[in-house]
């Protein structure tokens, strides 16, 4: 997940559940989309609990990002080609 | 030959902060081993090093892996296992399993442990066999409930 570091991010959450991270997607955002742990995001593979939840706003992904010792962190990050990626799956609520 | 002969198991361990996690995983690998299924481990730095110290001749654990590049090759379709044992404590630890349960075949079992391993089994919402017991430094709880889900 390394690829993940080297992103320009915004840290939204931190200290939170994997469950409390995809709960704050759907609330704060209109756009969101559930995809399986795995899915392949900015060149990784997200880890978590199905389904994972992504929010979009403008060109950001809003996306958890799990390390095993600290946690849940909810970024955003720059991602208008993911975006695409994940309209075109039609897998929108 | 037993039936399980030739199968292969993940070990996957999360952040080492609760003791048990070192002893509990070589003493499942020595378990498997009788069973003739290979262990892999796959694990964070810190969690690898303390099990290569801890058994420096392998006589136990087998191949050792970092924990990302190990889910890599799962979801990449590269590699997978017969069976999979992730080791739980925090909500980190559920997520790696809940990965698990949607790009392995293999069986899953989670070994959750720690002061608040009720709690934390509770977030388990994906099919996947769970050991729990509120173990830290005395492995033994656990170790008496891992018969229950050994091959």
């Amino acid at each position: 997940m390394s690829c993940i570091e080297q992103l320009e991010y915004e840290i939204l959450l931190q200290g939170a559940s994997f469950k409390e991270s995809a709960e704050y997607i759907k609330k704060h955002f209109s756009e969101w989309f559930e995809v399986e742990p795995g899915y392949r995001l900015f060149d990784a593979h997200l880890i978590g609990v199905p389904p994972v939840v992504l929010g979009v706003e403008g060109e950001d992904v809003i996306f958890p990002y799990v390390k095993p010792c600290r946690g849940t962190f909810l970024l955003r990050a720059k991602g208008p080609e993911e975006i695409a990626k994940l309209r075109a799956r039609k897998k929108k609520r | 030959m037993t039936e399980t002969e030739g199968k292969t198991a993940l070990l996957l361990l999360g952040c080492p902060q609760v003791p048990v996690q070192t002893s509990v995983a070589i003493h499942l690998c020595d378990q498997l081993r009788e069973r003739g299924i290979a262990p892999v481990i796959a694990g964070t730095g810190s969690a690898r090093k303390l099990i290569e110290v801890a058994d420096p001749k392998r006589r136990y654990i087998g191949e050792v892996v970092d924990l990302d590049d190990c889910i890599d090759a799962i979801a990449e379709k590269q590699r997978d296992f017969d069976y999979a044992y992730v080791f739980i404590h925090n909500d980190g630890g559920v997520s790696y399993a809940g990965t698990l349960s949607a790009i392995s075949r293999a069986r899953l079992v989670g070994i959750v442990y720690g002061e608040h391993a009720d709690e934390t089994a509770a977030l388990i919402t994906f099919p996947c066999e769970v050991v729990a017991t509120k173990a830290t430094h005395n492995p033994m709880p656990i170790v008496v409930k891992l018969g229950r889900v050994l091959p």
